[in-house]
Formats: C-alpha cells, sequence, structure tokens
C-alpha cells in the first residue's frame, strides 16, 4: 500500500487548487450534517426527557373487565346485545409478586406499585377534584424524582402527612403545615396535613396530584391491600414498547409503553428524524458525486502519467487504490474539517443560540461521520479508479 | 540480471502478427508475421518510415499490447498466454523504456522518478535502491540535482532522468523510443552515449527506434521496417554481431 499511498498524496498536492475545493465542499456537506443531527438529537431528547421528566415509561395494569356470555346451547343461536362494562378501580392481582418478577427483568431499571384514584380535596367551602397517588416512596422516587421539585416543605408521605401539587396549594388556599380533608366518596374521608409542595411543571398534575402512603391511598378507595398500577422505567427509553409488549406476555396484565400514550409525539418525533434522514442522505449524495466528478477529471488529466505508471510496472489494482485512496482521503480530511466546524456551530448555538435547550455534544457522531464519509470516498472513487485501472497504457501514453 | 550470460537470448519474435480493428470493415494488418532474435549484448537501431510498424512493434515488445499471432518470447519466456499481472511484473523488472517525450512524473522529484520502476514492485525503497538511483543520476551527470521537479529540468536533463529511471531495475532489454528526438544535438550524444555505456556494462541489450540516420549508423546492428515486414537485418563490421 505504501506506494498507492504516496502516488496518491502526491497527485492531490500537485492538484491544489482542485483538493482545496473539493475538501471545502466536502467540509461543508459534513457540517451540515453534523449540526443537524446534533441538533435535531439535542431537540428530540429534550422532548423527551421533559415529557418523560412526569411519567413512567411503561404502565402496567390490569385487563379491562369484559362480559363474559355463556356460551349457547347446541343447536341454538345467541343473538346479544352487549353494552361495554364500566371499569371500576381494581387491584392487580398478586400484584406484590408481579413486582418482584419485574424486578427481576433484563433492561427494568425501577419498579413502582402505585394505588391511584379519584376523590374531592375540600377546605371550608371549596372543593377540587383530586387524583389520589398512594406511592412507595422510596421506589417512586426512582421513577419520578419528585423529591427534586418539591418547592416548600419536605417530601413525606404516611402518618396523615401528604405532598401536594403547587395549583392545588393556591387554589385551596393552602400552606405547608395546614390542614385539607379528602373525600373518597361514600362516607370515606380523612383529614390529612400538607408536609410539602411540589411543582412539575405540568399545570394538569400540578393542580390534581395529591400523593399519599399505599395504606391511606388503598382505605380512602376502599382497596385494602390493592395497587392499581405498576410504573416501570427501563434503560433504554426507545426499547419501552418492546419490554411493554414482554411484561404483557409474562403477566397477562396490560402494560401500556409511553410510546403507545404519546402516539402523537412518537409521530412527530418520527416525522423529524425521517426529514433529517433525508437532508443528510441528500447532501452525502451531492458530496459523493463532487468527489466523483474531482476524481473523473483528474484521471482524464493524468491520463498520460497513468500511462507511465502503468509502463514502469504498475499494476491494475495498484493504480485503482491509488485512486481509491484519493476518494478515502477526501472523504477522511473533509468529514474532520467538517465535523469541526458542525461542533463549532453547535458550540455557537448553545453559546449564543436561542438557548431553548442544550444540544449534548456527542464524540461518537463525529467518529461515524468520519468513517461514513471515508467509506462514502471510497464509493465515490470506484468508477473513476475502474477507468484509471483499465486506461489502455498504448493509448495513455500517447495521450497529450 | 547478473546470471544471464552475455550471449544469452534477450527477445525472440516467433511470426508475429498485429491486426487492428478486427472484425470490423477497417480491419488492417499492421504486422505481417516478424521472427527476430536479440541477444544481451545487442545494440539495434530499429529504423523505418512513419507508417512502417515500428511504434506497434515496440509497443509489442514493450508488452504494453498484445500480437495478434505469434509468439515473442522475453528471457525465453513465453508472453502471450499471460495475463496482465503477470505481463505488467515482467515489464516492470525485464524491460527499461525510453520516450521521446520523456514523460517523468511531475508530483515527484528526480530521485524519486528514478526510482519509480522499483517502489511500484516493492514499495518503500531500500538505502541499497536510493544510493543506487543516486548513483545512475550521477553518471547521466545529474548528481546534484536529486531534489529537483522536472519542471526545474531542462529538456536534456529531463530525458537523463528518464535514462536512468530506465535502467533502475537493471533490466535486460532497454527499449527507446526517438529517445534523442527532442534534443539538441550536445544533450543527444550525451544520451547515446549513456545508452553504449550501459549496454557494455551491464550487457543490457538496447533496441532504439530512430528516424535518424546518424544515430543508426553508430549502432552495431540495423533492423529495417517496411511496411510491417523485416526489410533487412545488417550488423556493423565490429566483432560484436
Amino acid at each position: 500500500m505504501w506506494i498507492e499511498w504516496t502516488i496518491a498524496t502526491r497527485f492531490l498536492r500537485e492538484g491544489k487548487a482542485q483538493s482545496t475545493l473539493i475538501l471545502v465542499g466536502i467540509a461543508v456537506g459534513v457540517a451540515v450534517i453534523v449540526f443537524l443531527t446534533a441538533l435535531i438529537t439535542g431537540l428530540q431528547g429534550n422532548i423527551v426527557n421533559r415529557t418523560l421528566g412526569t411519567q413512567a415509561h411503561i404502565k402496567v395494569m390490569p385487563t379491562e373487565e369484559a362480559n363474559r356470555i355463556l356460551p349457547p346451547a347446541a343447536g341454538s343461536v345467541q343473538l346479544v346485545l352487549e353494552n361495554k362494562r364500566a371499569q371500576r378501580l381494581r387491584s392487580i392481582n398478586n400484584w406484590q409478586q408481579v413486582r418482584d418478577v419485574l424486578d427481576t427483568l433484563p433492561q427494568v431499571r425501577a419498579v413502582s406499585p402505585v394505588i391511584s384514584g379519584p376523590a374531592f380535596a375540600r377546605r371550608g367551602e371549596a372543593l377540587e377534584s383530586v387524583a389520589l397517588v398512594g406511592i412507595d416512596a422510596a421506589r417512586y422516587q426512582r421513577i419520578i424524582p419528585i423529591q427534586d421539585d418539591v418547592i416548600a416543605g419536605v417530601f413525606r408521605i404516611g402518618a396523615g402527612d401528604a405532598v401536594i401539587g403547587k395549583q392545588l396549594a393556591s387554589d385551596l388556599g393552602l400552606r405547608v403545615g395546614d390542614k385539607l380533608r379528602l373525600d373518597g366518596g361514600q362516607g370515606r374521608d380523612s383529614v390529612v396535613n400538607v408536609a410539602g409542595i411540589f411543582e412539575l411543571g405540568v399545570r394538569e398534575l400540578d393542580a390534581r396530584y395529591v400523593y399519599l402512603d399505599m395504606k391511606q391511598a388503598q382505605s380512602l378507595l376502599n382497596l385494602p391491600g390493592a395497587a392499581t398500577l405498576i410504573d416501570v422505567t427501563v434503560d433504554d427509553i426507545f426499547s419501552a414498547q418492546v419490554v411493554a409488549a414482554r411484561i404483557a406476555r409474562l403477566t397477562g396484565l396490560k402494560a401500556e409503553s409511553w410510546m403507545e400514550t404519546n402516539g402523537q409525539l412518537m409521530n412527530a418525533l418520527r416525522s423529524q428524524s425521517l426529514s433529517t434522514q433525508m437532508i443528510s442522505l441528500f447532501v452525502a449524495l451531492s458530496v459523493a458525486l463532487g468527489i466523483a466528478s474531482v476524481l473523473s477529471v483528474s484521471v482524464v488529466q493524468r491520463t498520460r502519467e497513468i500511462g507511465i505508471l502503468r509502463a514502469m510496472g504498475t499494476t491494475r489494482p495498484q493504480m485503482l487504490r491509488v485512486f481509491l485512496v484519493q476518494g478515502a482521503l477526501f472523504g477522511l480530511a473533509g468529514s474532520l474539517l467538517g465535523g469541526v466546524s458542525g461542533y463549532g456551530l453547535v458550540g455557537a448555538f448553545n453559546t449564543f443560540g436561542p438557548k431553548l435547550f442544550y444540544i449534548p455534544v456527542d464524540p461518537w457522531l463525529l467518529v461515524a461521520a468520519s468513517l461514513l464519509a471515508t467509506v462514502t470516498g471510497i464509493l465515490s472513487a470506484a468508477v473513476p479508479a475502474r477507468r484509471a485501472a483499465r486506461l489502455d497504457p498504448v493509448e495513455a501514453i500517447r495521450h497529450v | 540480471m547478473s546470471e544471464h550470460d552475455a550471449g544469452q537470448e534477450v527477445l525472440r519474435l516467433q511470426g508475429l502478427k498485429k491486426r487492428y480493428n478486427v472484425g470490423k470493415p477497417t480491419e488492417v494488418e499492421v504486422l505481417h508475421g516478424l521472427d527476430l532474435r536479440l541477444q544481451r549484448q545487442d545494440f539495434a537501431a530499429l529504423v523505418g518510415a512513419s507508417g512502417s510498424g515500428k511504434s506497434t512493434l515496440l509497443n509489442l515488445i514493450g508488452l504494453l499490447d498484445q500480437p495478434t499471432a505469434g509468439e515473442l518470447f522475453l528471457l525465453g519466456e513465453p508472453t502471450s498466454a499471460m495475463d496482465d499481472a503477470r505481463r505488467t511484473a515482467l515489464r516492470g523488472s525485464a524491460i527499461g523504456f525510453v520516450f521521446q517525450f520523456h514523460h517523468l512524473i511531475q508530483a515527484f522529484t528526480a530521485l524519486e522518478n528514478v526510482l519509480m520502476p522499483l517502489m511500484v514492485a516493492g514499495g518503500k525503497p531500500t538505502r541499497e535502491q536510493v544510493e543506487r538511483a543516486r548513483g545512475l543520476l550521477a553518471e547521466v551527470g545529474l548528481a546534484g540535482l536529486e531534489q529537483r521537479k522536472p519542471d526545474q529540468l531542462s529538456g536534456g536533463q529531463q530525458q537523463r532522468v528518464a535514462v536512468a529511471r530506465a535502467l533502475v531495475s537493471r533490466p535486460a532489454l532497454l527499449l527507446a523510443d526517438e529517445p534523442t528526438g527532442n534534443l539538441d544535438s550536445t544533450s543527444a550524444a550525451e544520451v547515446f552515449q549513456l545508452f553504449r555505456s550501459f549496454n557494455r556494462e551491464f550487457g543490457c541489450a538496447v533496441l532504439l527506434v530512430t528516424h535518424d540516420p546518424r544515430l543508426s549508423a553508430q549502432c552495431d546492428r540495423t533492423v529495417t521496417l517496411v511496411d510491417g515486414r523485416i526489410a533487412s537485418d545488417t550488423r556493423a563490421s565490429s566483432p560484436a554481431g
């Protein structure tokens, strides 16, 4: 390879103007791809993080109740007029065992049983509908780090303590230490002490969530010992769908991933990714065509030198490699240049941009871009390189 | 190449034919069956009018082109059945070329141009090879100009670099196509003397295509080509033949 490398680099250095122009062209293309990819990845990561900051990746619930219809007697036809059943609040059967099984699954990072149901919060004349969320605090905080969002008081539940959202607190005029009456319906109510106030930043949650310990919620909702929901987080958020399907098969329960719950969001993210990929593809294509055309011109310009080299004993495969190396070098050097400029753009965006979100800098993107550009360079050089290798030395030497 | 004896046969042509545009209405036979032998100490001129087939013959002998019929033996090996890789390898090791126009590679220095046949065959040159190339450049009178690029040398100097390049792999056969056609008479005489001395020193057979009767007169042997046939093959009175 030494001689191919030497000839290739000499050829490139000799045609400095040409090499520089195409190098800048490649660099611009790679910079666009790197910046765009980093921008979209950053944006999507940001959106996903915000969305998942307040919800579990997978929710495991009891299957829906369906009407059971007696099979018809032999020889008779049964016409059924069916009303869908109302879905009452139910516990997951043997949720402790399900929780333990989920704990052992690979890819699952945290499992948290929850009992959740509707209630009224009352203070004096004021009445608000709320969602009671009975949790095992230690487990729940591994899914949603709620203690980080406490803006007043402390996150303490159990023994008559509750933690409520900022919006609810202001609607009912509550401060830390105040009393609040919770009404679960059918005469079950209790008075709790507001131990802390949180702000998740999602208005709906801040206005409705009341965190209790599981026992308290169970008695208010009249479901002793129950858990209505198991929240699960996974290592790779985009594998949630697959893990959810596995959980559903394993437990016979209904398991819903965040991707299903946020179908619109997923759709938007996918469309965004698709358009980024399309832009990248076409930029890469035009870079490849640029390399191919520069090398084609170079083969014509160097026809006579190629003929001499062939007469000196250069083989066809060697000649082929001389031009493939040039393509690879274009790709590699251009992508390094473009990668650095792309990161410069990312840095500029993070420093001087609208600061709506931060674009993380992933060094692997640079490695991947360089690798891809090098392969693209080799592929684009294939056609001109074959032409060079196939030149008839007799005609090539006569070429003026 | 010291294993070759002085009297050894370097080249043999047997009924060599070359036809162009085979199968088309424009088909034309340029060489009509040539027989020729070249010994190791031969210093021969190939002369003929334009269109007599000199260049075609030179390309065939140089393994740059393939004959339509007949056989060409180089160092005793039949070459017509060889694939491109073997022909290229044999060409690189056994044949040195000097063209009418110097044909150096602009991107390389004089020294690197001389080393080129060795580098394409064996990669990075060894110290011994570099020394050999320097020695050759000194012999052609270019000591001190090793690091110049071709465009920093005069036409005569460039042609002398090309001569050094043709000899660096110690070929058994040196082919020269109008090597002095582009040079003034002083440079031409110098280049011719180089061929002479290398023929004596290394025992490398020389086949020189030329139009110049003064040049062919100085060769030991003159092969005249007329319309694709060898019209005459005369030896000068020297005892070398």
